[in-house]
């Protein structure tokens, strides 16, 4: 995983609540068994007027020109503003892998579901919530000004706006920490290896049972 | 101070380390895998030379992309004509020989939905962790197992570690007190509860559904309400054991026997909140004023009753709703105020790790018994959630009801639930489904879903439109639920 950098970026508004996994990518494209390559079918329903299809060549595709990521002010956005409960629905790492792909570093919302919450935060996407007011704010802000950007600073937990005003976010310090030195969690759970064996031994001769294989 | 939920207790017998940064190790007694969300995982496994922890708590099955015509099943792996899931599919299969780890195939008997598989092996057991890439892990819940769905990450990260990095969640619960009416169901009773607290009431909780109504389900019922937990937004829904899980559970393949049973159910015993628990928030409805549900918009959170009507976004209480049901509609293609029971049908869809089961199969067919689907309806198919719940449907000759009827019986996988194989919908399809999701393109591109219980989707197989199963004849839905 990247390390997160302090960084500016254009922000792209999805005026949208409630965004599942399946609208992020849907289906079809799931049946890949490679972690990269999801970019071009964000949103796929969103941003094409057609069907998309695994494996196809995207270029020629008829874009949706209503769609935001089609517009030209939001070209190379890297920070996705949208409503309430986003990511809500299957659990799918395709979501954020998609994103990423795409380029997206930042999703800032009011709210996010718990297991793509989970999930960004392993492929390096900073998920910050803010408040429906700030949100409402930002919003205000992107549609008055094109090339809108934001500053993203994961250290000082600050979203900084182009007028100078800084808006706190939280996050949990151990997110923080995989994020800010890009840590793989697998290397950082096996220094613990001892604790876990010393568990499963006292787990299996409490509860044998949860051991058992069929005959 | 007060005693411990369930969720709390789950919760400490599984806790291997609590770091000072607020994460803990939770320990995982079981893994399902499907061929979806494990390639990337043990793809992860391989470029860092790490080997599986414990392999026996694996259990694996294709099912998302499996093709459920018996004509294509009878060609195993190479009836899946599409090449792309095909390979998905063998990479299952490849990765279980290379590691060792079990699977029951696509044309094994066993072979099913994750969700439904767990449970009929005895695979689930009350008090284990359960996980899969999957969210409707929720499912096993109903056995009083700490269930959740998680990222291919994770699959990866419990294949390794078997632990899961978690935070403790809070705790809710949702009370559903009295007595059902006739022809109302488990998926009436979740969808009910989602149209109460909405899809993200419940992100950040664990659920524990409790009070009569959910002490009256059978198993199978409480696998449906649990399924849908996320839903409602929370990873995880639960229910307390007792005599009606412990029954279900006795001589399943993976249970306990002889010598560990005894212990194993004095244990289990334990698994129930303590009368003065403390939950961060209590939910409670009436069991008598739910009735049979359908869903109108495109999320699980748009639902009312089978005598209501389709809202007016005007009447939306605040603006990012009223904008989401104004979508929803001409998504939809729907009028505000447009009565349910007006609502037309192209296909039926009974199947899913929501309503596959045998109680599931059973229900329908006694609203399907004697009658015909309707002319206008271009498909009806039933999808069993295993090889073994279609077994058991056919040696009661339920297959011959449904075949009899006009719909399709077909073999087990997750279908039309999410369309990843052949089955799905054409763009402007209405389809009354029994699966779980309703999104936009969910059922096919441009498909448009309306969640229903068994009952209430055979009914509309053979009206054409929704009707409410409690106004058929006797014979029918009225003793639906008695199965």
């Amino acid at each position: 995983m990247k390390k997160f950098t302090r960084f500016d970026g254009v922000v792209a508004p999805l005026d949208r609540a409630n965004v599942d996994t399946d609208l992020i990518i849907p289906k079809q494209f799931l049946k890949s068994i490679k972690r990269t390559g999801f970019g071009v079918n964000l949103f796929d329903e969103l941003r094409y007027l057609d069907e998309g299809q695994p494996g196809q060549d995207c270029s020629n595709r008829p874009l949706n020109p209503d769609f935001v990521l089609n517009q030209p002010r939001y070209k190379g956005a890297e920070v996705l503003l949208a409503r309430r409960n986003f990511g809500c629905g299957s659990s799918r790492e395709h979501a954020p892998w998609a994103l990423e792909d795409f380029g997206f570093r930042v999703v800032i919302a009011p709210s996010f579901a718990d297991i793509f919450y989970n999930n960004a935060f392993k492929n390096g996407i900073l998920l910050i919530t803010l408040s429906e007011e700030e949100v409402d704010q930002l919003f205000a802000g992107v549609e008055a000004s094109e090339g809108y950007r934001l500053e993203i600073d994961l250290e000082n937990q600050r979203v900084i706006t182009p007028d100078g005003k800084a808006l706190a976010f939280e996050v949990d310090a151990f997110r923080k920490h995989c994020l800010l030195n890009g840590l793989d969690d697998i290397g950082i759970t096996l220094q613990d290896e001892d604790a876990i064996r010393a568990f499963e031994q006292k787990h299996k001769q409490a509860r044998p049972w949860l051991f058992r294989q069929p005959a | 101070m007060s005693g411990q939920t369930l969720y709390d207790k789950l919760w400490n017998q599984h806790l291997v380390k609590q770091r000072d940064d607020g994460t803990a190790l939770i320990y995982i007694d079981r893994q399902l895998l499907h061929e979806v969300t494990s390639p990337q995982a043990f793809e992860g496994l391989r470029l860092a030379k790490r080997k599986p922890w414990r392999l026996d708590a694996n259990l694996a099955t294709p099912d998302h992309n499996v093709p459920t015509t018996l004509k294509e099943r009878a060609e195993g792996n190479s009836g899946i004509k599409d090449p792309v899931s095909l390979i998905q599919v063998q990479t299952l299969d490849d990765n279980c020989v290379e590691y060792g780890i079990e699977e029951f195939r696509i044309n094994d008997p066993r072979q099913g939905i994750v969700h439904v598989v767990g449970p009929e092996q005895g695979a689930t057991l009350p008090g284990m962790t359960v996980v899969c890439g999957d969210s409707h892990t929720a499912t096993h819940g109903a056995f009083g197992a700490l269930a959740h769905g998680i990222g291919t990450s994770e699959v990866e990260h419990v294949l390794a570690t078997q632990c899961l990095l978690a935070q403790k969640m809070k705790n809710m619960q949702v009370r559903v007190e009295g007595e059902l009416g006739l022809g109302v169901t488990a998926k009436d009773v979740v969808l009910a509860i989602i149209g109460e607290i909405g899809t993200a009431g419940g992100t950040g909780y664990a659920i524990e559904f409790a009070g009569s109504a959910i002490a009256s389900l059978s198993m199978e019922g409480r696998m449906t309400v649990c399924n849908m937990a996320i839903e409602a937004g929370a990873r995880v829904g639960l229910i307390a054991v007792d005599d009606t899980t412990i029954e279900y559970l006795a001589k399943r393949p993976f249970a306990p026997t002889a010598e560990q049973w005894e212990a194993a159910v004095a244990d289990w015993r334990e698994l129930v909140s303590d009368p003065d628990a403390a939950f961060d928030k209590v939910v409670t409805l009436k069991a008598e004023e739910i009735e049979p549900q359908v869903s109108w918009g495109t999320s699980p959170e748009m639902v009312t009753g089978i005598s209501g009507q389709v809202p007016d976004p005007k009447a939306a209480q605040d603006e990012t709703v009223q904008r989401s049901h104004t979508r929803a509609l001409e998504y939809m293609g729907l009028q505000p105020n447009q009565k349910i029971t007006d609502i037309k049908l192209d296909k039926v869809f009974i199947g899913s790790c929501t309503n596959s089961r045998i109680e599931d199969l059973r229900e329908a067919a006694k609203v399907a018994r004697g009658n015909k689907v309707a002319d206008s309806i271009k498909l009806a198919m039933v999808v069993p959630g295993s090889g073994l719940v279609k077994r058991q449907a056919e040696a009661e000759g339920l297959d011959k009801i449904f075949i009899d009827a006009g719909f399709e019986w077909r073999e087990p996988g997750c279908s039309m639930c999410l369309a990843m194989n052949a089955d799905k919908l054409g763009a402007g399809e209405h389809c009354a489904s029994t699966s779980n999701r309703n999104f936009e393109g969910r059922q096919g591109y441009g498909g448009r879903t309306h969640l229903v219980s068994p009952a209430m989707a055979a009914a509309a197989a053979i009206a054409g439109h929704f009707v409410d199963v409690r106004s058929l004849p006797a014979n029918d839905a009225t003793h639906a639920q008695e199965a």
